[in-house]
């Protein structure tokens, strides 16, 4: 509804005022006439009729005034916008992720316009004060204004980059919820929620695009572990060790079925790959069972599009598992000659190393890696693993 | 909406530049600006003398003082500009990637404030 009005308005403070008023008009009415049998029509007829209004009393914009009025019909029957709305949801997306604003004006902008989050709730999502997120929204929707960002679908030679732009805001918003950046709770399943519902949503309008559907797949099989990754005293539990009927089964099937109904389309992309690997994690009944062959291959997969050290430490992890700690080992080595200096102040580099040493028995090398990995990590359940693994090589030392 | 692209770029780059490259990448200049001309897009566009020949002047109390050189020490000058009429961002952002400068300074788009 917001959507269709800044369409037609081009005015989204107008749009979302309009919205509020509607929904309040609603609340009103229904309980006493009945729930309309269109409710979405007859929340759109109002919200346009209380756009008409202003911009009637504001006595600005007299052509403004009469596209609004001739906009669809009146009394909400055949309503047109039910059809445009779902084109004015997309095209709304992707004003919101335009990479003409920051980064965090577009997750603000996304979460307050397409999913309705009140300011104050955005603010408390990201541990900032109500003040200064209004101020991020007023200066985003200023921009947009001021500086013609247009509230459309980006034409085929952009569409490519844009979908990209909508996609990584998404996940960002999941990540946010997901392994919370700051704050004391460590994972925030309101904010993952609200992205897989958004992913939904844009997959659900942009069929095409595998990479949109490949985004949810991951989602929600990421989403699916969740209850298993907080142990009772509120740590990160490794997905090893993580209790896997508490996994959700339901949401499992849906993300492989995801997966598959992406790749299909034969045009794979870095989503659909993560969404593959995590797809390979949630089918393995237990730990052992995970077909690590096919994770490496996939890896690689991913590398070949996305190169990044990251990738490829996860690609030896996959491989020490799959063929063995040697070829593992191989794998870091070479990994170290290529990106060693961009790796060397990150704990899994020598934390990947020290567990392939100790599986080889070189339990010397391994405590020594060890303790270049407790040397870096920073969160605390990590370091209790190593600290852990450590001691069991330490202790098996002359 | 008009809109103006600001090119700006590291003028000791632009110096050390052959007669060769100055007369290619004016060349680039030459054809882009016939192009956006043709479409209706380009309103004016100009090359400015390097910031050592510029002069800044501030009025303070009624008291006018000039100073020489740009106002800010930055790495990139403004060398010229596009004032340009566009649909939206979206073109006037396509049309700043198809200035040469960008490719070794950067554009900065600025909206006009109209009146």
């Amino acid at each position: 509804m917001v959507a269709t009005l800044i369409r037609v308005t081009g005015d989204w403070d107008l749009a979302e005022e309009c919205a509020q008023d509607a929904l309040a008009a609603a609340l009103e009415r229904w309980p006493v006439d009945g729930i309309p049998r269109t409710p979405g029509a007859w929340l759109t007829t109002v919200a346009r009729h209380r756009a008409i209004d202003r911009l009637r009393r504001a006595k600005t914009g007299a052509a403004k005034y009469l596209e609004v009025a001739t906009v669809g019909s009146a009394d909400g029957s055949a309503d047109p916008s039910q059809d445009d709305g779902a084109d004015d949801l997309l095209r709304l997306m992707f004003t919101c992720c335009h990479p003409a604003l920051s980064v965090p004006s577009q997750v603000a902008l996304t979460l307050r316009t397409v999913a309705g989050m009140t300011t104050p709730e955005i603010a408390r999502a990201f541990l900032l004060s109500e003040a200064t997120m209004a101020q991020r929204l007023v200066r985003a929707k200023r921009k947009i204004r001021h500086a013609g960002i247009p509230f459309r679908i980006p034409p085929p030679h952009q569409l490519v980059e844009r979908t990209g732009a909508v996609l990584s805001v998404l996940y960002l918003l999941f990540n946010e919820g997901y392994s919370a950046s700051h704050g004391t709770e460590l994972v925030r399943p309101g904010l993952c929620e609200e992205a897989i519902r958004l992913a939904r949503m844009l997959s659900a309008l942009m069929p095409d695009e595998p990479e949109a559907l490949g985004l949810l797949a991951l989602m929600v099989l990421q989403h699916a572990r969740h209850a298993a990754r907080i142990d009772s005293r509120g740590d990160l539990v490794l997905l090893e060790q993580q209790d896997r009927t508490s996994w959700d089964g339901e949401a499992i099937g849906e993300g492989c079925a995801l997966v598959e109904a992406a790749l299909r389309q034969r045009r794979a992309g870095p989503f659909q790959v993560q969404a593959a690997i995590a797809a390979c994690h949630a089918q393995a009944a237990e730990a052992g069972d995970t077909d690590w062959a096919q994770i490496a291959a996939l890896y690689e997969r991913l590398s070949a599009m996305v190169p990044s050290p990251v990738v490829e430490l996860n690609r030896a992890v996959a491989v020490g598992m799959a063929e063995g700690p040697d070829a593992g080992l191989a794998q870091l080595d070479q990994l170290a000659a290529m990106h060693g200096e961009s790796l060397k102040d990150y704990y899994l580099f020598p934390a990947v190393r020290a567990d392939l040493l100790r599986r080889l028995g070189r339990d010397a090398d391994a405590a020594v890696a060890y303790r270049e990995a407790l040397a870096l990590v920073t969160t605390e359940a990590e370091r209790r693993y190593l600290a852990r693994r450590h001691g069991e090589v330490a202790a098996s030392l002359p | 909406m008009r809109y103006l692209l600001m090119i700006c770029e590291d003028e000791k780059a632009l110096e050390g530049r052959s007669n060769e490259e100055n007369g290619a990448v004016l060349a680039r200049y030459g054809a882009l600006m016939g192009d956006l001309t043709e479409r209706g897009i380009l309103l004016g566009g100009e090359r400015l003398q390097f910031s050592t020949d510029a002069t800044t002047v501030r009025v303070r109390d009624g008291e006018v003082l000039t100073t020489d050189g740009p106002f800010a020490e930055t790495k990139e000058q403004i060398g010229g500009y596009f004032l340009v009429d566009c649909k939206d961002l979206d073109q006037a952002l396509e049309v700043a990637a198809k200035i040469p400068g960008a490719e070794i300074g950067s554009i900065e788009v600025r909206p006009i404030w109209e009146m």
